[in-house]
């Protein structure tokens, strides 16, 4: 009966099998550590991130390869998108270190294992190829995000939070599986590239598969955290411990963009013409009330979350404009920009919470935005860096958000959506109003609290180093965007 | 005869209470849970449908995972409800209120 | 066809006729004299102590909540052991099929470990 049976080849699923490996081995080798710090653990926790790193670029090549019968796929642009999540994770790790040691409630063994298991789902998402695939990794990512946001067990607003974010991110689940059953029952597969290929030859059901695109959207945008769906995001990104915020707002966006290139533009793009008009509601629709309603936030954490909704909807610009009418010319500078996007977004927000866990310290949060008060004269260095990333975020020419935004605008434009092209730099123009804000309290308010920031040097010397990334990419782009465009050229067929 | 189409009708009736039920319901958070649960059973009785339909194994597979998947997902879920009770003192959707704006 | 569905509707009446005939036997047939004693909650004996509708130990959850997780495990069991014969009468499966569960059970046993280890699986 399986006589015909061929062992699946493990090599591309290689930085998984490790990392699962090695979550395994921290989750019990933690038992034994003793010291509060948990320094063994986290040590062992970065060198598996590095060990991941360096696992996938051995086993990286430009071809592209399935294994376990086509379930996962192992591209140029998932080996770029899991070194950026290692990389994203590694940092978000050294950053809480001092945040989670300063508040006694947060288990910090299993901090860290979770934060693996959140990285291992991640990292199953941009490698699925089978809507199986992509579910497990979407749900082995959030059941870890969930526990991580109620890590902090005295806090009842992280609790509250862990609430919200549970119930609706197991709505999102269930209105993508309910999508991803209709689309299995109007092709008869489950395989994405599969079901790309059934969509072009034979004619399938019509009804049932709009049904199921317009459930499959409407997960993601729950997952993206577009308007109208985005109601957990301001939440958990308020009421999460800062350190977990920090992680949720960075290294899941990549995975998410991962899967809607795969699920829209591997799996659906003969169905472009469907999904193209709900995208662009959602875009215009973040765009406008992320950007309106954090104008009106005091607390900087939540207008970060704002900020966050306005920046996927301006990332969904970029897929959207790939294929127009059927028309693919401009197919691979649209979703390289949507990319490029992603990542400077990943790494001016790592740096903005990077040192907003600099200000905090223990028994404060340092989550208002009055708290950055006269920024400048506690610290010029780091208030210039808060700077910069407020102005990338802003997209003020010559930071690396104003090269993303231009890249995107520039996608827009050439698949002829001038009114899009409008209402984004519109947009744009009302969300540099809150930004600018901040740099005006740095500067030019008088500072409530007089202490200089402390902190580990090595801590410093990282959010320093990421900020400056954030102006050096300004300067250089083309480096990273050409990349972008590389793995996608050698992912898309 | 009972063909796909009652299937898929039950199914997405099913899922049309589940969705109701989050989203109207204003009082116990385990009622949440439960409607949670209901919608991935519906999802469940949809993939069997088409299964059965296409005679095709794959969408039977699925199920097994999506059921083992929603038990992980309502040990977290009750996990987090012990904890807010702890804090909060309520299940009631309404306490809920701490983060706005 | 609606006919072939008689058996069930059979099975249904007599399950239900089973289940409500005793009841309404003993309702009827009884000799009902109640006095105080008789209609006062008994408890092994003792006066109750307080209200039956109390609140569960929260430990209960906790091992609820452990018993789910094992418990749906244990499912991707079976499927394997129905074809455990052609796995071993195959050739190229023959390991394959072992090794492949042995992992799956070998995660599993991790995390039982760390819940046991943790304490979750002591009542005191």
């Amino acid at each position: 009966m399986f006589n015909d049976f061929v062992a699946p080849s493990l090599y591309p699923a290689a930085p998984e099998i490790f990392l699962l490996f090695m979550a395994c081995v921290i989750l019990l080798v933690d038992l034994g550590v003793k010291s509060p710090r948990r320094t063994l653990t986290f040590v062992l926790t970065q060198l598996t991130l590095l060990g991941c790193a360096a696992i996938t670029l051995l086993t990286s090549n430009t071809e592209v390869v399935y294994t376990f019968s086509g379930m996962f796929v192992d591209d140029m642009m998932a080996d770029l998108l899991k070194l950026l999540v290692y990389g994203a994770v590694m940092l978000a790790l050294f950053y809480s270190r001092e945040y989670i040691q300063d508040r006694q409630a947060i288990p910090k063994g299993e901090y860290f294992v979770l934060a693996l298991l959140a990285t291992l789902g991640m990292l199953v998402m941009i490698s699925a190829n089978h809507f199986l695939t992509l579910y497990l990794g979407l749900e082995m990512m959030s059941l870890s995000l969930y526990a991580m946001v109620a890590l902090n067990r005295e806090s009842a607003i992280s609790t509250e939070a862990a609430m919200k974010y549970f119930i609706l991110g197991a709505l999102a689940s269930g209105l993508l599986l309910y999508g991803m059953s209709m689309i299995y029952g109007a092709t008869g597969s489950l395989e994405i590239t599969e079901v790309g290929e059934r969509l072009y030859t034979y004619s399938v059901d019509k009804s049932v598969l709009v049904f199921g695109i317009v459930f499959l959207v409407a997960g993601l945008a729950f997952k993206l955290g577009v308007v109208p769906f985005h109601m957990w995001v301001p939440d958990v990104y308020h009421g999460a411990p800062t350190s977990v915020t920090l992680f949720i707002a960075a290294a899941p966006k990549l995975a998410a963009f991962a899967i809607v290139m795969r699920l829209l533009v591997s799996g659906l793009i003969t169905q472009a013409a469907d999904w193209q008009g709900m995208l662009i509601v959602l875009s215009v629709l973040s765009m406008g009330i992320g950007n309106l309603v954090a104008i009106a936030q005091t607390n900087i954490k939540r207008m970060l979350a704002y900020s966050a909704i306005s920046h996927m909807g301006f990332m969904l610009l970029g897929i959207v404009t790939g294929v127009v009418g059927g028309d693919a010319r401009f197919a691979l500078n649209a979703y390289s920009s949507a990319m490029f996007y992603v990542v400077t977004y990943v790494l001016t927000t790592l740096a903005g919470f990077g040192l907003i866990m600099m200000l905090t310290r223990a028994g404060f949060e340092s989550d208002e935005l009055d708290d950055f008060k006269g920024l400048n004269k506690r610290s010029p260095w780091f208030a210039a860096m808060m700077m910069f990333v407020m102005l990338s975020m802003a997209g003020i020419p010559f930071f690396v958000g104003f090269f993303a935004k231009f890249s995107v605008l520039q996608a827009v434009v050439a698949a002829g959506y001038y009114w899009l092209a409008v209402a984004a730099v519109l947009f744009s123009l009302v969300g540099a109003f809150y930004y600018l804000r901040v740099v005006k309290l740095m500067y030019f308010d008088e500072p409530k609290i007089q202490e200089p920031i402390e902190g580990p040097l090595f801590i410093k010397v990282l959010v320093s180093a990421n900020g400056l990334a954030v102006a050096a990419l300004g300067l250089f782009p083309q480096f990273l965007m050409s990349l972008c465009a590389y793995a996608l050229m050698r992912s898309l067929t | 005869m009972l063909s796909l189409s009652h299937f898929l009708i039950l199914g997405a009736i099913l899922f049309a209470i589940s969705i109701v039920g989050i989203f109207l319901n204003r009082k116990n958070l385990i009622v949440l849970l439960m409607a949670i649960e209901l919608m991935l059973l519906s999802v469940n009785m949809n993939f069997v449908a088409f299964s059965r339909y296409m005679q095709d194994p794959n969408g039977q597979l699925f199920v097994f995972f999506i059921l083992a998947v929603a038990a992980a997902e309502a040990a977290v879920g009750l996990a987090i409800l012990v904890l807010l009770f702890r804090n909060l003192k309520t299940i009631h959707v309404d306490d809920l209120d701490s983060l706005k704006g | 066809m609606l006919e072939n569905y008689f058996p069930i509707l059979m099975f249904i009446l007599v399950g239900l006729a089973i289940g409500v005939l005793p009841v309404l036997m003993g309702w009827l047939l009884a000799p009902s004299r109640p006095d105080s004693e008789k209609l006062s909650p008994y408890e092994c004996g003792f006066e109750a102590f307080e209200d039956a509708r109390m609140k569960f130990d929260v430990r209960y959850y906790l091992i609820a909540i452990i018993f789910i997780l094992f418990d749906l495990e244990i499912a991707f069991l079976f499927p394997w052991a129905t074809v455990f014969k052609d796995i071993v009468a195959s050739e190229p499966m023959r390991f394959f099929g072992f090794i492949e569960v042995a992992i799956f059970l070998t995660i599993i046993l991790v995390g039982d470990a760390y819940a046991w280890a943790k304490g979750a699986l002591d009542w005191e």
